[in-house]
């Protein structure tokens, strides 16, 4: 997987592109806006981490830019700048997703995992599954080892977001993003709970647990090795 | 305006002090300047307007009386002439002629070569052409035994045959009269002009001057002294009230100034603390063991500390964006009890957890205009808050309408707050004694409070017995 960073931030570029490559992928740096869209423009990317506040030319606009010359390259936003209309207006330029300066490296991690696999999302389908366990979007039923689980409709969207990602790290705040819609964080542990009740409801009577915590980050729902 | 001074002719200037000359200089380029010259030329061409009309009709019209008059003789003479012939003309005009002089009437019938048949004129007078029409000439008349040139208006009418008759009249008193009435309105114009001018200066004046006291204040304000205001005088008209805006204006920056000193303040001396908590940690790993578990352990402490030292960060930020952003933007009708629902469908796992019953009652239709986001997120302090500081029991959010006013509430059975601190609980970094052991930055209610001011609302806090209910009261949705 081949990653494109723009950052004009020395340390910060470096310091991602270390991060980075330690993690698996093939990163490589643009210092500058117009640097930036030159680099995405050749393609070959898988994706792109771009700072918003850009010499010469501002991250939104080298977005602007992209998305105009029909380069869908999924594209994560860092930026200082965290209100939610700053945010609104990151999206809006054609961003994907929106990390705000300063954030936990596992955080970033998590996200472009999130968006590579967004990228090759298996198109409209009805339903997801992870080992044995099932989800049917259509008739909003879970199943796991054919036996039907009870979920309320927000277990059920947490439940979706995690197969969607499954295999990968999930942190708090993007369930608190894709599932509540909430862009803040709570100061009290509600997340977790809302996760082991979950757990309690798909991982309790199997012998195999499907939904992980990984600590420091976030957490995992994958089929057992 | 003082025009009189403007017109002043260069070789004079040097009469006056540099400064007037400047003071008049920056007059002339003066909006109120340009307004009194427009207002003062459109005062004049009305004045000349009234005045030419008032000419026409008192003394033009005793120059047509004059003429309807001798119309009217001319008509009698030629009723008599088609009666009685050329003879009965001359007989009828020579009695007349004979008649009362006081009427001033004027006949004169003369032969084809001029020479006077009848009439109360000597002669033919001179330089009067021969043909009919209305004529104006000067008669030379007798009285008192002094020959005296007086002016007169006549007709004069060709009879068949060549004679003449010419009717006329003595018109001194009415060319008297013309000239008193010319001079009158000469002089009412010339005053009227005049007190034009002096009002058009005045206004202009008063003008400049009210203007220059809103500069004078700016300037002031600009170089520092953000107290200064602008003065009233109490009349409430457009300057006073453009005075006033004026002073809101002011008192809002002055507001606006003082918050941020205090967030600055509050921010260098709270950040402070966990600042260098968090250096201390650092260094003493590093001149610690370097076991590197100890290491690690002390590493991830310093996150910890650095990530805390960032929420409250973002915190501070929360409540500047909430304070300083403009109602109107991503505002959008949000259902209240939607709100409610929502957060308390967040926290019910949890405040199931820890002991607490949460229940929601919300009145249907409880909408208000504002940020989803943010309602949700003052919402969530609060019940952060009850979930933090009381110890289960009934935690109620409720959502009602009270006086045309929407309401949010959060009720607890924790300890409370004691009505002293009740105030005080709001301002930033804010934490009472005894939640000292508990975490938090206390910036919660100091974000809540924002909310509610974003949407021209209040907070209050009250006992509820035992326990602390927090009352957020929006005003009902423009539509």
């Amino acid at each position: 997987m081949k990653l494109l960073v723009v950052e004009d931030d020395r340390e910060t570029a470096a310091y991602l592109q270390k991060g980075l490559s330690e993690s698996g992928y093939a990163v490589d740096r643009a210092g500058d806006g117009r640097e930036g869209l030159f680099m995405a423009s050749s393609g070959g990317y898988d994706a792109i981490v771009l700072d918003r506040m850009l010499p010469g030319m501002d991250g939104l606009a080298v977005l602007g830019a992209l998305r105009a010359a029909d380069i869908r390259t999924p594209a994560l936003i860092l930026s200082a700048l965290g209100s939610v209309d700053d945010r609104v207006k990151g999206l809006r330029a054609g961003g994907d997703d929106y990390l705000v300066k300063p954030f936990a490296f596992s955080e970033l991690l998590a996200r472009i995992e999130a968006l590579l696999r967004r990228g090759q999302a298996a198109p409209a389908t009805t339903s997801l599954r992870v080992a044995d366990l099932e989800l049917d979007l259509l008739t909003r039923s879970v199943k796991r080892g054919g036996k039907p689980i009870e979920l309320l409709p927000r277990e059920f969207s947490l439940l979706e977001y995690l197969m969607r990602n499954s295999g990968q790290v999930v942190t708090r705040t993007m369930l608190l993003e894709h599932v509540w819609d909430y862009h803040f964080d709570p100061q009290t542990n509600v997340i977790d709970v809302h996760v082991s009740r979950l757990r309690q409801k798909i991982d309790k009577n199997f012998d195999r647990p499907l939904l992980h915590t990984v600590r420091g980050a976030g957490y995992c729902l994958r089929a057992p090795d | 305006m003082a025009d009189d001074k403007l017109t002043l002719p260069m070789v004079q200037s040097w009469r006056w002090p540099r400064r007037f000359i400047q003071q008049q200089r920056r007059l002339l380029r003066t909006h109120a300047f340009r307004l009194a010259a427009l207002y003062f030329l459109v005062f004049a061409l009305s004045m000349l307007g009234v005045l030419l009309f008032v000419y026409w009709s008192s003394a033009g019209f005793v120059e047509r009386q004059t003429e309807a008059t001798l119309d009217a003789e001319i008509t009698g003479l030629a009723e008599q002439y088609a009666q009685r012939g050329l003879s009965g003309l001359v007989q009828i005009v020579a009695a007349r002629s004979a008649g009362d002089p006081g009427d001033r009437m004027l006949y004169l019938i003369t032969d084809p070569d001029g020479r006077p048949l009848a009439g109360n004129i000597a002669g033919w007078p001179l330089g009067v052409p021969a043909h009919s029409g209305w004529l104006s000439f000067n008669f030379v008349s007798k009285s008192n035994g002094r020959t005296v040139t007086r002016p007169a208006r006549a007709s004069l009418i060709i009879i068949p045959g060549g004679y003449r008759l010419l009717v006329g009249r003595d018109i001194s008193d009415a060319a008297a009269f013309r000239d008193r009435v010319k001079m009158t309105l000469m002089w009412a114009g010339l005053v009227a002009l005049g007190v034009g001018l002096l009002g058009g200066a005045t206004m202009s004046r008063n003008l400049l001057r009210r203007v220059e006291l809103v500069n004078r204040t700016s300037e002031r304000v600009m170089a520092g002294n953000l107290s200064d205001r602008v003065p009233l005088d109490g009349t409430s008209d457009e300057f006073d009230l453009l005075a006033t805006n004026l002073n809101r204006m002011l008192d809002q920056i002055e507001r606006l100034m003082a918050a941020m000193r205090e967030v600055t303040d509050d921010v260098a001396h709270d950040l402070k603390t966990p600042l260098s908590r968090l250096r201390a940690r650092l260094e003493l790993a590093l001149i610690g063991p370097s076991d590197e578990r100890a290491q690690r352990e002390a590493i991830r402490a310093a996150i910890d500390e650095a990530d805390r030292l960032l929420a409250t960060f973002n915190a501070l930020l929360r409540i500047a964006e909430a304070e300083a952003g403009s109602a109107s933007e991503r505002s959008e009708l949000v259902d209240l009890a939607e709100v409610a629902r929502a957060a308390a469908e967040f926290y019910e796992p949890v405040a199931e957890e820890r002991g607490f019953r949460l229940s929601v009652a919300t009145e249907p239709g409880v909408e208000i205009r504002g940020d989803r986001h943010l309602l949700s997120q003052a919402l969530a302090n609060l019940l952060d808050n009850a979930l933090k500081y009381a110890e289960g029991g009934e935690l109620e959010v409720q959502v009602s309408r009270a006086a045309e006013r929407a309401v949010l509430e959060v009720a607890d059975r924790g300890p409370g707050i004691p009505e002293p601190d009740r105030e005080a609980v709001f301002d930033r970094f804010v934490r009472l004694e005894r939640s000292r052991s508990t975490p938090g930055n206390g910036l919660g209610l100091s974000l809540v409070r924002a909310v509610a001011r974003r949407h021209q609302g209040t907070v209050s806090l009250a006992d509820n017995q035992p326990g602390l209910r927090v009352r957020l009261e929006f005003p009902a949705p423009t539509p």
